[in-house]
């Protein structure tokens, strides 16, 4: 085969590279460029420097409380999704009958919308609590543990077929030769099948985690933060603070550049924490 | 092994990516730039044969029960002028979010609304001024519009009242009863009265076949607006009414005592005590809930404005008769509240984007006229839109005739009652009514008490009439 010639390097970078600037690039840009303007509608901006930064975190606490209930809820579901879904994998590659009829089971409530999920889930929640003379708006706490349930009965089933495809992957032999050196299952579980799935691992923790932060149309259609703001996560309070208050367009702005930085300070130490993992083994 | 397991998370990645992109396209921190506006539902109106065009005017609609009728009202006036009306209108309760995107756009809305003197303060750099204008001098009374020194921004196109609507019927059912408290609706003209009704109806719910006296007082975010913009200018009005200010003076309603949230509670308190719906479960009503459960015959009175009828008309299986609805004021024992009539305003006023062509702000400021002037347009109007439209160029006879719109007009005939006047428009923000809504609905589940609820009215007005201000 020869060599491509360089000419070609243009036809074929060059989509990408407009359709990531396009989609990507400038709307990011300019949205920096937002936070610091005063604005109303997002052609017409003065600029105000960082105030709007301090206003973010000044004024009212609804920016670090939606942070703080983020955080918990990251930290909560990251640990639930995880542990159902390699549960389940374990269970469903264990030669149980009906294997793919399960699989397909547990994947299907992925493929449901956001918004339709968080409805759905506000009914029956609703309709459980009604049998103790609330419901979900009474307390944050309601919110937060249906957020839970809502997003690992989504997320599991998805991450669930991650880990399938992992276990699936680690050789026979070197379960066979554990069971032959005498190993119990805890241990086959402890010391083959965790480190030979840990790539996997590092791929479902991201995304939980940031599926977690960015989690918007659950949140919207489950509790919308009530009571009181006090359920909002941050991306529901970016938009509240967009879209809901005028003059705040600006602060909404600079909420969602601090969003970005902490998003992506996660999964760039999470991603580092996983991968020296990766390697020791 | 990582041979054979790294194709398999390539493809389920490239899939994440895919799905992550249909399933949840908000939150990315990448598009917070443009942030999903729940969708508008765009109705514009084709034009049948050729186009013959002389120009298309951009209306954006803030009322979505009357969005169809619009259409009827684009066809009718293309048929007569031959211009183009294209029509989107807001999905509920996100009026505000729509005009915020639909008016940086090149085709921008030429024709919107302002809900009074804040929505002006917010967009004013989009209002033209309207005095020149022919509805403006068809305005009957020329002090509703929305006004900034000699200018004129927002002209008023619809008058409105709100009250407690009651049904007839069974309120005939309990004063028939042995031992009630009144004989006729007559006598119930102040709140103890009511009060002693509500509670004896209440007690004796079973024989009159109802769940509960009031509909639920829907405390959903988003549908408290009866409670924490209609039910919450009673005070305020009384406020500004016993201490002379004036409203239209800016400086004057920084701050308020809200000196009577005792009668607040008053009112507050019986609809709660005496609703269909437990206290603690009312975070999750929603306003079309309450007209339901009034419609359906299951409760006797609802508090609501006249454009309530379509709603109590839209149920199915409705048992409610027309000529059983009536208004009744809402009392909340204030002294000489015997004389208090039901709450007629306004907050619904035309604005033309002051950014568009001129000859696109003419064609908007046609639009109007023609449609609160011409027979076609006052014809719709009347009939379909039910609007109590505040203009000369209409006649004695050309009024609504729904059972609320007609109560509306009989209480402004009658002079020896005074109107509650609108002041929730000079209310400091959504956010302070937000919030205000929230407490109400922490306050009805037990979660806080009424003296916080109060605390937090007094101290959010003044925060958030100091940020608009700024």
């Amino acid at each position: 085969m020869h060599n491509m010639p360089k000419k070609y390097y243009a036809l074929f970078t060059l989509p990408t590279i407009i359709a990531f600037a396009i989609a990507f690039l400038i709307p990011f840009l300019f949205g920096i460029y937002l936070s610091f303007t005063n604005f109303r509608t997002v052609t017409d901006t003065t600029w105000v420097g960082f105030s709007n930064y301090i206003r973010a975190f000044t004024g009212d606490n609804n920016f670090v409380h939606a942070l703080w209930f983020t955080v918990r809820f990251a930290i909560v579901s990251l640990i639930l999704i995880n542990l159902v879904a390699f549960t389940l994998a374990l269970l469903l590659t264990g030669g149980v009958k009906g294997t793919n009829f399960f699989r397909t089971i547990f994947f299907m409530p992925n493929l449901i919308g956001g918004i339709v999920l968080g409805y759905i889930w506000q009914l029956i929640i609703n309709g459980i609590l009604l049998n103790f003379g609330v419901d979900l708006t009474y307390s944050a706490t309601y919110g937060f543990w249906g957020l839970v349930v809502l997003m690992n009965w989504q997320q599991a089933g998805y991450m669930m077929v991650i880990y399938i495809a992992a276990i699936q992957s680690i050789p026979t032999e070197m379960v066979e030769a554990a069971k032959i050196d005498g190993a119990n299952g805890w241990q086959i579980i402890r010391n083959i099948t965790i480190p030979m799935v840990m790539p996997a691992i590092t791929i479902c923790t991201f995304l939980t985690l940031t599926n977690s932060f960015k989690l918007f149309d659950q949140n919207l259609a489950l509790t919308a933060g009530a009571p009181a703001r006090e359920s909002a996560m941050l991306a529901l309070d970016i938009y509240t603070t967009f879209y809901g208050r005028v003059g705040y367009e600006g602060v909404g702005q600079a909420k969602a550049v601090v969003f970005s930085i902490i998003v992506a300070i996660i999964v760039i130490l999470q991603m580092r924490l996983t991968r020296t993992r990766e390697v020791e083994r | 092994m990582t041979k054979k397991l790294f194709p398999i998370i390539s493809i389920l990645l490239i899939i994440a990516f895919a799905l992550a992109a249909c399933a949840k396209p908000t939150a990315a921190p990448t598009e917070v730039t443009q942030p999903e506006v729940p969708p508008a539902t765009e109705a514009p109106v084709v034009a049948t044969e050729a186009p013959a065009v002389t120009g298309e005017l951009y209306y954006l609609n803030f009322k979505p029960e009357i969005a169809e009728t619009y259409a009827k009202i684009g066809e009718a006036w293309k048929a007569e002028t031959g211009n183009t009306l294209k029509v989107v209108t807001a999905a509920s309760g996100t009026y505000e979010q729509t005009l915020k995107s639909e008016i940086a756009k090149a085709d921008a809305p030429v024709l919107f609304q302002i809900n009074g003197p804040v929505g002006y303060a917010s967009w004013k750099d989009y209002c033209a001024d309207l005095s020149d204008t022919e509805l403006y001098s068809h305005l009957l009374d020329k002090s509703m519009a929305v006004t900034s020194g000699d200018g004129v921004y927002g002209i008023p196109y619809v008058v409105e009242g709100y009250g407690i609507i009651y049904n007839n019927a069974i309120m005939n059912k309990y004063f028939a009863l042995p031992g009630a408290k009144a004989a006729s609706m007559d006598e119930i003209n102040n709140f103890a009265k009511l009060k002693e009704v509500v509670e004896d109806m209440t007690a004796r719910k079973a024989e009159l076949g109802i769940e509960g006296v009031f509909s639920s007082t829907s405390l959903k975010p988003g549908e408290d607006w009866r409670w924490q913009t209609h039910l919450a200018n009673l005070p305020i009005f009384y406020e500004f009414r016993d201490n002379n200010i004036n409203t239209g003076d800016p400086a004057a309603t920084m701050e308020v005592t809200f000196q009577y949230a005792d009668n607040y509670k008053n009112i507050f308190d019986l609809y709660l005590n005496n609703s269909v719906t437990d206290p603690k479960l009312l975070g999750s009503k929603s306003v079309d809930d309450s007209m339901a459960e009034f419609a359906l015959g299951k409760s006797a009175m609802v508090q609501n404005g006249n454009w309530a009828w379509n709603q109590i008309k839209g149920v199915e299986g409705n048992t409610v008769l027309a000529e059983d609805i009536k208004f009744l004021p809402i009392y909340m024992g204030m002294p000489g509240e015997e004389k208090q009539s039901i709450s007629i305003g306004t907050e619904n006023f035309y604005a033309i984007n002051s950014q568009a062509s001129p000859e696109k702000q003419k064609l908007a400021a046609d639009f109007i006229m023609w449609l609160f002037s011409s027979d076609t347009g006052k014809n719709f109007v009347t009939n379909e839109l039910g609007f109590i439209a505040p203009f000369d160029t209409f006649a004695e006879d050309e009024k609504p005739t729904d059972p609320l719109s007609l109560e509306v007009i009989r209480y402004m005939s009658n002079t020896d009652l005074y109107n509650v006047a609108w002041n929730f428009t000079v209310f400091p923000s959504q956010t302070f009514k937000d919030n205000f809504g929230a407490a109400l609905l922490q306050y009805a589940q037990g979660t806080t008490t009424w003296d916080e609820v109060k605390a937090l009215f007094i101290e959010q007005w003044k925060t958030e009439k100091e940020l608009a201000a700024q």
